[in-house]
């Protein structure tokens, strides 16, 4: 279960040794935007000894590595690969062609190292409007892309438009990315809401992105997890509904019925693959009961 | 790894350590300032020659001003400042 990823600046070790204890779901050890060119070098130490040492259990790993159009990409690979992050996240993504490149050259770290292959997966940072127009192909193109993540500001300069609020200016490619990525099985995440002070903006945008069908949100600020993580998690009335629908399901099995209805509803099988994701993040969060 | 100019790593922040690597005639020579200088003097000293013998590095002054960094920050700023200090970067 994966609801909030929380950037943290790959050169901070202030925030990092502490990045496991921010309540986020994944954290991101932030190799590219948040390091000056001239401190690359010792950011990719830090945080290979931070994978190699530290651990920080408890939550998922995720690195930010450089995008491929400049020299630094491959040697952030080569020092983080192996010590087995979570993932790694592709930056300005245009199109399939860029993530196979690092996908084949982090097979080569896995076979030298002698891990298993596709032990690291991407999540690929769509924020070109190349990307945007490419996400279906981003999204299918190899085994280890497992989700994808809107980065609006980058976006919205390509775009030439103004990043708002309301973000009117990139609904279309909320909806695009979602749809590539549900259409490819993988997850999706949504843009951070940059406004650190602005809760209720926050929740705001959060809910809206889940209503869009995103899996949850990335966030610049620790400030902004709980929020995610609450507007991403099921409301206790969808968990009660869940365990209804399950439950009528199984009553239904042994009763030798084939159709069911609940509250007036017939049940389908969208209804109850939806029922099943409900339960495993409940499970996921809270601990629950299992349905099997 | 031959130390042939002086580099530094890390900040005087918080949780972090600032370390100086400069060219040396005759051997080793650590010097430590540290705000957890007498529970941790040694063990920081012990971590700075691990990563001085992994880099194969048998003349250097190194100095660390140690502003809390948990073990593997300062393992990691004393490599970079290696690094730099052989004029790889």
């Amino acid at each position: 279960m994966r609801r909030s990823m929380l950037f943290i600046p790959g050169n901070t070790p202030s925030l990092i040794v502490n990045g496991d204890i921010l309540g986020a779901d994944s954290i991101i050890l932030d190799l590219e935007d948040a390091v000056s060119p001239a401190e690359k070098d010792s950011a990719r130490i830090l945080v290979r000894n931070t994978l190699k040492h530290l651990g920080l259990k408890g939550c998922e790993i995720v690195i930010r590595i450089n995008p491929v159009d400049t020299d630094f990409w491959y040697k952030d690979l080569d020092e983080i690969v192996p010590h087995k992050p979570d993932m790694i996240m592709l930056p300005k993504v245009n199109g399939p062609e860029d993530v196979k490149k690092v996908s084949e050259y982090i097979a080569g770290i896995e076979e030298k190292c002698g891990m298993e292959k596709n032990t690291v997966k991407i999540i690929t940072l769509i924020e070109t409007t190349m990307g945007v127009e490419n996400a279906f192909l981003i999204a299918g193109c190899d085994e280890r892309v497992t989700a994808m993540f809107l980065g609006a500001e980058d976006l919205t300069a390509d775009l030439r438009c103004v990043r708002t609020k309301e973000g009117a200016e990139i609904l279309y490619c909320r909806q695009r990315l979602v749809t590539a990525a549900r259409a490819c099985g993988v997850d999706v995440y949504d843009t951070p809401f940059t406004d650190v002070e602005d809760i209720e903006g926050l929740y705001k945008d959060a809910r809206f992105a889940k209503a869009l069908g995103f899996t949850g949100k990335v966030s610049i600020s620790p400030r902004h997890v709980e929020g995610i993580n609450e507007v991403f998690s099921p409301t206790k009335a969808e968990i009660e509904y869940a365990h209804e629908v399950l439950d009528i399901i199984e009553e239904a099995k042994r009763m030798g019925r084939g159709v069911v209805s609940l509250r007036g509803k017939m049940i389908d099988a969208p209804i109850v693959n939806r029922a099943k994701q409900v339960i495993e993040m409940e499970k996921a969060i809270y601990g629950g009961t299992d349905h099997e | 790894m031959k130390i042939v100019k002086n580099a530094v790593a890390g900040t005087l922040e918080s949780s972090d350590a600032y370390v100086q690597v400069s060219p040396n005639e005759a051997g080793i020579e650590i010097v430590l300032e540290s705000v957890v200088l007498t529970q941790f003097g040694d063990a920081i000293k012990a971590s700075v020659m691990e990563v001085l013998a992994e880099n194969e590095v048998t003349n250097a002054k190194v100095s660390v001003n140690d502003r809390g960094a948990i073990d593997c920050t300062i393992r990691a700023r004393v490599e970079t400042a290696l690094k730099r200090a052989q004029g790889e970067n």
